[in-house]
């Protein structure tokens, strides 16, 4: 390994040299190691700070949980600006179908089919995704085809679906949704509980080690360069650990004993095992990881992701590649709209309910979340879990920043700043590399 | 101007494009056959681009008509231009500069599994042999082509152009942007293709290109075709004439051939 370039380089940079060529040899996106560093050292140094109570199991889940929703949006927007597009709507999209449900549940449901039925929060869920998506087909529709600039077309869409959120409210805060609904909120009540949650990290593990033989065998069916075994052990321990490790720290968490009396009070035979009852991880991390799953396959194994790269790299060539652009354009926007539903519905769950001002500011930071991520105004260039590891970065400093008794400005101030240094590192490393 | 009986590959009739009050081709016909190298050359602006946009399906025509084996068809879009076997390779390229060799190639036309998953690495294959032909150097099958040279960028829009059987090639400037060594490689690489049976309308502004490869040549001029000649019936001095003064050889005065001829 190190015959080549770590002979004629002097002995200082050579482990360096070394590193980066086993770095180079897995294939993993430095980008992403990169980012995935300074979410561990955020993480330690908080920890250092606190004495380590800011990584105490609780604290991880919450801060994981507080990011969901702007994640989950910001997977959607990094297709929208690698089309060389923008979405400054999606907060007020989030807030009117958060307010829909909030609504439905309060003030529609109890005077039709009634309160806690057990298929009201699903009927609330399907009505808030047919609005995201009639949302995400009207503003898509209106750039793509009529050929209005999207900043301007979703400007105004931040302005008029604000409005409809308080038209639709009465100016009210609508309170409270359905029970179910509120097992999208996470905590306790709303996570897998123990069994469930290993289970999910045991198929996550097995997906990543099929997904690494499959990689490997479609390579060695074309007799392609394939990378050194030794790599591909490496990826899938480390994998197989981290998801592992995450599934003991979300388990770790045990259901406090206020919440275990109030539900052995409603039901008496509710069990608790000796060691307390595992919470697990919460809902609004398994919609998270779905998502990311689903939109990571949909930008990197479909056409359409294709073809959404293809023309953030060159819009003439897609054309000319006999492409439909706008068709795939609008499409990004539907896509959007459904996130936008999902989103809302965890927030909505979180507030249990919605007020006037919900989702207000998410753009902001989900176009923030995607640039940290990696992803470039120039367009054609972004990756999914570049997105969501940028949302969780902010979300951390924020979270950390709160819980070392920072105020809500002085957060902001420093997520602003770690987004011009994210931009600004990327912009030289690329610089460098040309 | 040989045979009647057996109609040309692509005919192209009385096509006029028009952007806003501009006519930027006004009732031009060319006609090309199979095995045939067909000449497009004029100044700048003359039309020849947008002439050749049009059989390709970048750019509908306003009015005129498009015959291929003698069958009027309808080119909308560069969808409709494929699947009448017409390839193009763009004073541009149209490469999508972000991603790498194979998504280029196979773009818009993407081989996918089964369940409709992207299958890279047949893509992959394909390219790796087509490039193997064209640039058997070409290693970098894996980096998005904005690093590549202007040289291996150029190989892999003429690899997209051949790589899906195309009857009909149309290659825009294929080498302005090569070296001496890589123009060579264009040229054998041309006639290779018209003897595999090709028809090919190669647009260029080097003079020596065209007449090195054409067999007719079609000149143009502020969007008409001026006239169109066998290579072995004209000179390239004739034809120079023909691209500043926009009249065949023989309208043309003595006055205005003087300085030019001399």
């Amino acid at each position: 390994m190190s015959a080549g370039a770590g002979a004629v380089t002097p002995s200082a940079p050579r482990g360096l040299a070394r590193v980066a060529g086993a770095l180079r040899a897995t294939e993993i996106d430095p980008r992403l190691f990169g980012m995935v560093a300074a979410l561990v050292v955020i993480f330690l140094g908080f920890g250092a700070v606190t004495n380590g109570r800011f990584l105490s199991a609780i604290n991880l889940l919450t801060m994981s949980v507080q990011a969901a929703s702007v994640a989950i949006l910001a997977t959607g927007m990094v297709l929208i600006i690698v089309s060389r597009n923008i979405d400054l709507s999606v907060g007020s999209v989030v807030g009117i179908i958060a307010m829909t449900y909030a609504v439905l549940m309060h003030e529609v449901f109890p005077t039709t089919i009634g309160v806690d039925t057990a298929y009201g929060w699903l009927l609330a869920l399907a009505i808030g995704l047919a609005l995201g998506v009639l949302i995400g087909a009207l503003q898509g529709f209106i750039i793509a085809y009529i050929g209005i600039p999207s900043f301007v077309v979703t400007l105004g869409g931040l302005l008029i679906f604000r409005g409809m959120v308080w038209v639709i409210s009465g100016g009210a805060t609508q309170a409270p949704n359905d029970k179910q609904f509120g097992v999208m909120a996470g905590g306790p009540e709303g996570s897998l509980g123990g069994p469930l949650s290993w289970a999910l990290g045991i198929v996550f593990c097995v997906a990543i080690v099929l997904l690494l033989v499959y990689a490997r065998r479609q390579r060695r069916r074309f007799n392609f360069p394939v990378r050194p075994i030794w790599a591909e052990i490496v990826i899938g321990v480390i994998g197989c650990a981290v998801t592992l490790a995450a599934v003991f720290v979300a388990n770790s968490y045990k259901w406090p004993q206020g919440l275990v009396d109030r539900h052995l009070a409603e039901d008496p035979g509710f069990h608790v095992p000796p060691g307390g009852l595992d919470s697990g991880i919460p809902w609004p991390i398994v919609m998270l990881l779905a998502v990311t799953v689903l939109m990571t396959i949909l930008a990197t194994r479909r056409r359409f992701g294709r073809y959404v790269f293809a023309i953030g790299g060159n819009p003439e060539a897609a054309e000319l590649g006999g492409i439909n652009t706008r068709w795939t354009v609008m499409k990004t926007y539907i896509l959007m709209g459904v996130l936008c539903a999902i989103s809302a519905a965890i927030t909505s769950a979180r507030l249990n309910g919605a007020s006037n001002d919900v989702g207000e500011g998410y753009e902001l930071y989900v176009i923030a979340a995607a640039v940290i991520g990696g992803t470039s105004f120039a367009g054609g260039i972004g990756t999914i879990s570049g997105a969501v590891l940028g949302a969780m970065v902010m979300y951390t400093l924020k979270y950390g920043l709160s819980f070392i008794g920072l105020e809500s400005p002085i957060q902001d101030i420093v997520a602003g700043i770690v987004l011009i240094i994210a931009v600004g590192f990327d912009t030289l490393n690329r610089r460098r590399v040309r | 101007m040989t045979s009647e009986q057996t109609p040309p590959l692509v005919e192209m009739r009385d096509i006029s494009v028009a952007f806003g009050g501009v006519h930027a081709v006004e009732r031009a016909t060319v006609t090309l056959k199979a095995g045939e190298v067909v000449g497009l050359v004029g100044g700048n602006g003359a039309g020849k681009s947008t002439l050749m946009r049009v059989l390709s399906g970048a750019h509908p025509p306003d009015s005129g008509e498009i015959l291929i084996d003698g069958e009027k068809v309808t080119i909308a879009n560069p969808r409709d231009a494929k699947v009448l076997k017409i390839e193009t390779i763009y004073q541009t390229l149209a490469l999508a500069d972000n991603i790498d060799a194979p998504a280029n190639l196979f773009l818009g036309r993407e081989l996918v599994s089964q369940s409709g998953m992207l299958d890279d690495s047949a893509m992959e294959d394909a390219t790796r042999k087509v490039m193997g032909r064209l640039n058997p150097n070409f290693k970098r099958f894996k980096v998005p082509v904005r690093t590549l040279s202007g040289g291996q960028r150029q190989a892999v829009a003429i690899a997209r152009a051949v790589y899906f059987n195309a009857r009909i090639l149309i290659m825009d400037e294929p080498t302005a942007a090569l070296g001496p060594a890589e123009t060579a490689q264009v040229r054998d690489l041309i006639r290779q293709l018209r003897s595999e049976g090709l028809g090919i309308f190669l647009v260029s502004h080097d003079i020596h290109d065209v007449f090195d490869l054409a067999d007719r040549i079609s000149v143009m001029y502020h969007g008409r075709i001026v006239d169109t000649v066998g290579k072995s019936d004209t000179s390239i001095d004739d034809v120079l004439a023909m691209i500043i003064l926009g009249k065949p050889p023989g309208e043309a005065s003595k006055e205005e051939l003087k300085p030019l001829i001399g």
